[in-house]
């Protein structure tokens, strides 16, 4: 975790994809990521709205600092996040309507993504935009990247594509879908799988399972 | 947190002192059940032996290597994970995996391709049993979970069943595919077996639940030698007379007789060997009544009004899951008197 004076702007960066990410280890943003990975497509854009909310919120929390008041710091949060989801919530119905439509109430509900507000009282509310910034990059990239593994998964077995491109053999089609892959059990038995790996991976670091 | 702790990744901890060891003392009598898990699996594959000659007299050869391929992907599944775990292979001979496997395999369509087979024994083994923590850890019965993810994955594939004796492959231009004698009961798709034909096995379904007979032998075996507990079949049969008789008689035209829902589809399978499995069932002696009679309510609901024909797999699942529940309701009163409540 972001300690107020510790380790730089870099460290904090790597830990927000790796070691801290925010999906496989911190278990936050739960919502989206088992309600949008069954395609690619769609864990990119969610991927990308988040980032773009995360570090912006994360700057203009930073940059107020000294003008927040702790007792209604929460509120503030909010108001900045909501505002920048707003913003993606409209250019993303402008100009990627389909995928938009696809993602329907999650972009909206990014507003209440623990993952956002959580970077702004760990982080933010303690550091100077440089840190801030990078690690509102490091968490929207972990972020992105964990639904990229859910999305790839899910989308080539569930539905033989890959960014919609036909990539399994053509006898595959028809009958040999997994069906759950696309439905919502086959998000929560993929996360766990993913997350399992990505503890055994992790357990020579960490030692003992995290 | 890995900087301080990846420090050293190499270096062991320090070996911790020996524990002391504790004598249990335990008051007389002493009583040795001379039963280890490897004598009851094995008891277990010998009373489905006359599935499987039932259902090689069916399917020839199809019975055969479905059985195997998924008795080798649930031994290998387990392996695998023994050796991610770091721990003895010991687990793979006492026999939980094989039974798994034949369980898995039985309650399979006879001619279903051989790589779902294959992914129903990994999930079976791998998300229902060493998930958990391997055998005696697992809350569902792992040959159930396996066959339902391979239902929801390939509803199409589960729900092809091939006609007794014919050898085709299913797809191919003369295979013969037929609904099963509960799907033709309940969708009027197809003439209703005569109970003879479902007692002795010459109807479709999953490989091995055809033969009601093949079923009650291995079954009777089982709780002759006091491997399957009797409580739990009963409760479940109760419920189905009950609940099948009652239904018969207030629309004889619209539902079957008791021996029809008895002796079809996978209920002489499931009442012998799914529903007696030792780990996921009540320990309780009225637990496992209530928990055969649960699995038997919830069958018949699922086949009279659910969408679906057939509903062993569903109901011992949601029993399953309903397993601490029932112990807690059902703790039995010690001689002496009721212990205060902790």
């Amino acid at each position: 975790m972001a300690d107020e004076n510790g380790n730089g702007a870099l460290q904090q960066f790597k830990d927000g994809v790796l070691s801290d990410n925010p999906v496989l280890v911190q278990l936050l943003g739960m919502c989206p990521t088992l309600a949008i990975t069954n395609s690619v497509e769609n864990a990119l854009v969610m991927g990308a709205a988040a980032s773009f909310v995360v570090i912006c919120s994360n700057m203009i929390t930073s940059l107020l600092r000294p003008l927040i008041h702790p007792h209604v710091r929460i509120l503030i949060f909010t108001l900045t996040i909501a505002t920048f989801v707003t913003l993606a919530d409209r250019f993303l119905a402008a100009n990627m309507y389909k995928v938009s439509k696809q993602l329907g109430a999650f972009i909206p509900l990014i507003i209440v993504n623990c993952m956002i507000i959580c970077r702004a009282e760990v982080c933010a509310i303690k550091s100077g935009p440089l840190k801030s910034f990078c690690d509102a990059c490091g968490i929207g990239i972990g972020f992105t990247m964990a639904l990229v593994i859910l999305g790839v998964v899910r989308e080539i077995l569930g539905n033989g594509t890959l960014l919609n491109y036909r990539i399994m053999p053509e006898a595959f089609y028809g009958t040999h879908e997994w069906v759950i892959m696309v439905l919502p059990p086959g998000a929560f038995l993929v996360l766990g799988i993913v997350i399992g790996v990505s503890n055994f991976i992790r357990q020579d670091k960490a030692g003992g399972a995290a | 947190m890995s900087d301080t702790d990846s420090a050293s990744p190499t270096s062991q901890p320090p070996p911790k002192s020996e524990p002391p060891r504790e004598f249990l003392v335990g008051s007389a009598p002493h009583m040795a059940l001379g039963r280890s898990t490897p004598s009851v699996m094995f008891d277990v594959v010998l009373a489905m032996v006359p599935l499987l000659i039932a259902a090689i007299v069916l399917y020839r050869g199809w019975a055969v290597i479905l059985t195997i391929t998924t008795v080798a992907a649930c031994l290998l599944t387990e392996a695998i994970f023994n050796a991610c775990r770091k721990q003895s292979q010991s687990s793979l001979l006492d026999g939980s995996a094989i039974v798994t496997g034949m369980i898995l395999a039985f309650s399979l369509p006879p001619k279903l391709p051989l790589y779902m087979a294959v992914i129903g024994g990994v999930v079976a083994i791998g998300l229902g049993k060493a998930v958990f923590g391997g055998l005696g850890q697992n809350l569902f019965n792992p040959a159930m979970v396996g066959r339902a993810f391979l239902m929801a994955c390939f509803p199409v594939a589960m729900t092809t069943w091939a006609q007794p004796g014919d050898l085709a492959t299913v797809g191919s231009v003369d295979a013969v595919t037929k609904a099963t004698p509960l799907a033709a009961a309940k969708f009027g798709s197809d003439v209703v077996p005569i109970t003879k034909d479902l007692f002795l096995g010459n109807v479709s379904g999953s490989l091995g639940e055809a033969s009601a007979l093949a079923c009650l032998i291995g079954g009777i075996y089982l709780l002759l030698r006091g491997t399957a507990n009797w409580r739990a079949p009963l409760g479940m049969l109760v419920a189905v007379v009950l609940f099948a008789g009652i239904a018969h008689q207030l629309a004889p035209d619209r539902y079957q007789g008791v021996l029809f829902y008895l002796n079809s589809g996978a209920l002489m399978f499931g009442m012998f060997f799914i529903v007696t499995d030792y780990v996921g069932a009540p320990l309780t002696p009225i637990g496992r009544l209530l928990f055969g009679f649960g699995a038997g309510i919830l069958v018949m609901i699922i086949r009279l009004f659910g969408g679906y024909p057939e509903g062993v797999m569903y109901s011992v699942l949601i029993m399953n899951a309903l397993t601490p529940l029932i112990e807690r309701w059902t703790v039995p009163e010690p001689f002496g008197g009721k212990v205060a409540a902790a």
